[in-house]
């Protein structure tokens, strides 16, 4: 007989920022908590990715939870006692192409019945808002309540809030299965086994193996983004900065924090692979970067990269989370394979989940987000503009 | 079948031997370096329009840098060399390199990371005033630019280059207004059996030390450095205590600063090299056989950018990687060389450990130095700061320190600060320092241009 | 500012002027323009946050703390950076350069 480490109504699998602050907003309903972290609380995706916490070019169903997250981002501080830098500074994405303005013009249309906010900034006015802007700029899409965030410091926030309202929050903890014993789940790990009668996956790019693992696979790929920070420089950049374009090669966001560092990435993601505990940086596609980022932000011509990273992320083919319960067991739930771009969605998702868990029931639509959506065909990828 | 592709980084003692010793083989090896002229920090080479003799330059070393000038300027023709140039990352076989505007990937079939070391850094409050500068600067200045770093100098910290760049300075007309040795006296005897190893080198130091006190330099030892004093314009003064904990104040108007050497392992790190903590020096180390094998596969580590062991035992470690490359190339070498410059390697471990043992790390003044000290340059962030990253905001480790904190996260990439922090969050954590994490290096290794044009890649 | 390093040989080069914030300093040629900065301002930048001056460290490249300036926004690295007749170094940041928005 193995020894039970730990008994709680929850057992919370991944430490990231859904696992974190489903763990936080669990214990805000009054439910025992216990979340076992493979390594450190919020060391990959979480903790490694760009910062953007935006919602404009979101998958349009999605931003009803979007939302219910922004409202969060706003009260981290007050939640948590930890300031994550977060700055609502807006976030724009600039178009290369005039092609490209009837897609962001239908998205503004489609996203107000959301409630986003976005405004449609032509040739001139671009240049009026935001000097730093390269000439081949046509147009922009500017959302001006959406910014960013320093990643490094959120989901160690909701950590440290969630231990302090009780959650026991156990990190270097690697899950080796999960098996439903009866009325309650057993979670083994190399420290022994944890019990609840409930389990939220939140395992990031892991989290397809624990799913298949439950009889519910899921095409996932693990892949890693590829970031850079510059030299400190005068703080000129204020907003979020993204693209809009129908071309791979010419995604490519930045952002500056007051400190002056310009924060980048995009073009191209590199493999990673689950077994190595960092994803590497590939130093091979830097230069097509820095042509997209001058592209953007021409008086960078003369700064400096000073450090790069990547962190391991897990990709649905249809580039939209799994969340929600199980469609096979009862008391099991999933949120994980967040695309890249679960960062601002993080915090709501946590909130959702433990609305889910605590109530039966989520006020937030995640129909779309089903983890048995798959069935048998892989639908085809969807493209945000 | 076409030549291996090696590639030597570094021109200093231990690169030079090597592409030499792969020369001597019949390959043509690529030698990448920073500088502009060949040489090293320690054999560096002074501007082509100076005038100063090799015996003005390197004193009693004269004779090794004028054989290793002459070596490298025999090979010079025979290699692809090439100078100003910055080996930023490595991965996947092939080195990540940038001259000016231009980056390119060097694929290669062997490579030889010689980068050298750089000063081991205590932060000291007032440290980042002007005027206050490493030892290895202090020696720089004098060596290639022919300047001291001040008018009245103190010289500050632990190690044989305290004593080295004193006496260079006193010699040059210079002579400091102090030495200040963290070190007690009786301590530095217990090196002395292992130092014993290089009878030469021992005496040398000996001499240095007595050649000071007849030219009426204060030495002090088991000093605690307190202070570097000074306003807006700069340094004005060093406050220490003594060992009986007495403080004093010397006025001067430059401060070197320097403990011992710490290697400049980050290429080593990005090929993926195994490391190791040596608690005789308390760093992380690459893990290497006799010979210099990584742990992987074809990279090769020489000189002092992996281990400290100076000038000598990083020529004998260049010749040991340039023989163990040839070798796993499929060219054998004659035994009783190697079998030499193995011994020859015993005497330098020998008496590097000597070295580290008479000189320690002051890791316990450094984990103690107070809240308001500037800890990251780059970043300006304070030991008080990267502390409460570990009580308030809980790192239990120094790569979770640096994410909160942002210690070691500036254009220098905690060369300067990453051991110094690596003390302060251990004991912050009340854990052994080789418990408290190892800091991971990223590219690059040093600032690029975000403008630079794809030289394209030599396949 | 005052000049901090002091020369003690190889003074017989040739001269070579460069101005930094808009003042000549004289240099020799064969100095670094950490050098000549030394020699004249007595430091190379201001630190981006606020901690005042700051005039290099390593004088190798390692350390990274003394990137100065031109006048048409270039970085340079002044301890590894041979001096030049007619350079515009600046030790603050150069106007005109940086869109900031106003």
């Amino acid at each position: 007989m193995r020894n039970v480490s730990g008994q709680a109504d929850v057992v919370i699998v991944g430490g990231g920022i859904v696992g974190t602050s489903a763990a936080f907003f669990l214990r805000q309903r009054g439910v025992g908590v216990i979340l076992l972290e493979r390594f450190l609380v919020g060391q990959q995706a979480s903790g490694t990715n760009f910062g953007n916490v935006r919602r404009q070019g979101r998958y349009l169903r999605q931003l009803p939870l979007a939302n219910r997250s922004r409202a969060i981002w706003g009260r981290i501080p007050e939640l948590t006692g930890a300031d994550v830098e977060f700055m609502p500074v807006g976030h724009v994405r600039f178009l290369w192409a005039d092609e490209q303005l009837a897609v962001v013009e239908k998205y503004q249309r489609d996203a107000a019945e959301y409630g986003l906010e976005l405004h449609i900034l032509g040739r001139n006015a671009i240049r009026e808002r935001f000097p730093f802007i390269g000439p081949e700029a046509v147009a922009g899409s500017w959302s001006p309540h959406d910014g960013h965030a320093n990643p490094r410091l959120v989901a160690p926030a909701f950590a440290r809030a969630a231990r302090r309202d009780g959650a026991t929050i156990v990190e270097n903890c690697e899950v080796l299965s999960i098996d439903r014993t009866g009325e309650d789940f057993t979670v083994a790990t190399a420290s022994g086994d944890y019990r609840a009668p409930i389990v939220l996956i939140a395992g990031g790019a892991w989290g397809g193996g624990f799913a298949a693992a439950m009889g519910e696979p899921v095409p996932l790929d693990v892949a890693g983004p590829q970031m850079g920070v510059t030299e400190p420089l005068p703080y000129f950049v204020h907003p979020v900065v993204g693209v809009s374009t129908k071309v791979p090669g010419e995604v490519a966001y930045l952002r500056q924090i007051p400190r002056g560092n310009i924060i980048f990435g995009g073009i191209a993601r590199r493999n990673a692979a689950l077994d190595e505990q960092r994803a590497k940086y590939d130093p091979a596609g830097v230069q097509a970067q820095f042509r997209q980022i001058l592209r953007l932000v021409p008086a960078l011509k003369h700064a400096r990269l000073i450090r790069t990273w990547s962190g391991v992320e897990g990709y649905m083919a249809d580039d939209l989370p799994v969340m929600g319960r199980s469609a096979k067991i009862p008391g099991l739930f999933y949120a994980f394979g967040f695309c890249g771009h679960g960062f601002q969605i993080g915090p709501g998702v946590g909130d959702v989940m433990a609305e889910l868990i605590a109530t039966g029931a989520t006020t937030t639509p995640m129909e779309d987000f089903r983890i048995d959506r798959f069935g048998g065909s892989v639908p085809v990828r969807a493209h945000a503009p | 079948m076409a030549d291996p592709r090696v590639i030597v980084v570094g021109a200093g003692p231990a690169g030079i031997r090597a592409a030499a010793a792969l020369v001597e083989a019949g390959l043509v090896p690529t030698v990448i370096d920073e500088a502009s002229r060949s040489g090293g920090q320690i054999y560096r080479r002074q501007p082509e329009n100076f005038t100063r003799s090799y015996e003005q330059l390197y004193g009693t070393e004269a004779r090794k840098a004028r054989a290793l000038h002459t070596c490298f300027d025999a090979l010079r023709h025979r290699i692809d060399y090439r100078p100003e140039t910055l080996a930023w990352a490595v991965k996947d076989g092939r080195l990540h390199v940038q001259s000016g505007m231009t980056a390119e990937a060097l694929p290669y079939d062997a490579l030889v990371l010689a980068p050298g070391a750089t000063d081991r850094m205590m932060p000291i409050p007032g440290w980042t005033r002007p005027g206050c500068y490493s030892l290895g600067a202090s020696q720089i200045a004098l060596k290639a630019q022919a300047c001291a770093i001040g008018e009245k100098v103190v010289f500050m910290g632990t190690g044989p280059l305290l004593y080295l760049v004193a006496c260079q300075y006193m010699k040059a007309g210079n002579a400091p207004v102090a030495v200040l040795d963290t070190t007690p006296f009786h301590r530095q005897l217990r090196g002395l059996a292992l130092m014993a190893a290089r009878p030469g080198q021992l005496v040398k130091g000996a001499r240095l030390i007595a050649a000071l006190r007849a030219g009426g330099v204060r030495v002090v030892r088991g000093i605690t450095p307190r202070e570097v004093t000074g306003g807006e314009a700069g340094v004005t003064g060093v406050r220490y205590a003594d060992a009986a904990g007495r403080t004093f104040h010397v006025e001067c108007t430059a401060v070197g600063i320097g403990f011992h050497l710490r290697a400049e392992s980050q290429l080593a790190d990005l090929a993926g090299c195994v490391f190791a903590f040596d608690p005789a020096v308390r760093q992380w180390l690459p893990a290497i056989d006799a010979m210099g094998r990584s742990s992987v596969a074809n990279v090769y580590l020489a000189g002092d950018g992996v281990r400290v062991l100076g000038a000598d035992g990083a020529e004998t470690s260049g010749k040991l990687a340039a023989q163990a490359v040839l070798a796993d190339l499929g060219r054998p070498q004659p035994e009783d060389r190697t079998r030499r410059l193995l011994r020859d390697m015993e005497r330098h471990v020998r008496f590097a450990r000597g070295v580290a043992r008479a000189f320690p790390w002051p890791h316990d003044k450094v984990a103690a130095i107070p809240d308001e000290t500037l800890v990251c340059r780059c970043e300006a962030i304070t030991a008080g700061e990267l502390r409460a990253a570990v009580t308030a905001l809980e790192a239990p480790e120094v790569n979770r320190a640096k994410a909160f904190s942002r210690v070691g996260m500036g254009r220098c990439q905690g060369r300067f600060c990453g051991l110094a922090s690596q003390e302060i969050v251990a004991a912050a954590c009340r854990l052994p320092v080789e418990k408290a994490g190892r800091l991971r290096g990223q590219a690059p290794v040093k600032p690029l241009p975000i403008a630079v044009t794809d030289g394209g890649s030599h396949a | 500012m005052q000049a901090r390093f002091r020369r003690l040989a190889e003074k017989e080069r040739r001269a070579v002027v460069l101005t930094v914030d808009g003042e000549a300093v004289r240099a020799l040629e064969g100095d670094v323009l950490l050098t000549a900065l030394m020699l004249s301002r007595g430091f190379a930048r201001m630190s981006e946050f606020g901690d005042g001056p700051r005039a290099g460290f390593c004088m190798m490249g390692a350390c990274q703390d003394c990137w100065v300036w031109t006048g048409a926004g270039e970085r340079l690295r002044a301890c590894s950076t041979s001096v030049a007749e007619g350079m515009d170094i600046r030790t603050h940041v150069p106007e005109g350069i940086w869109p900031i928005p106003a």
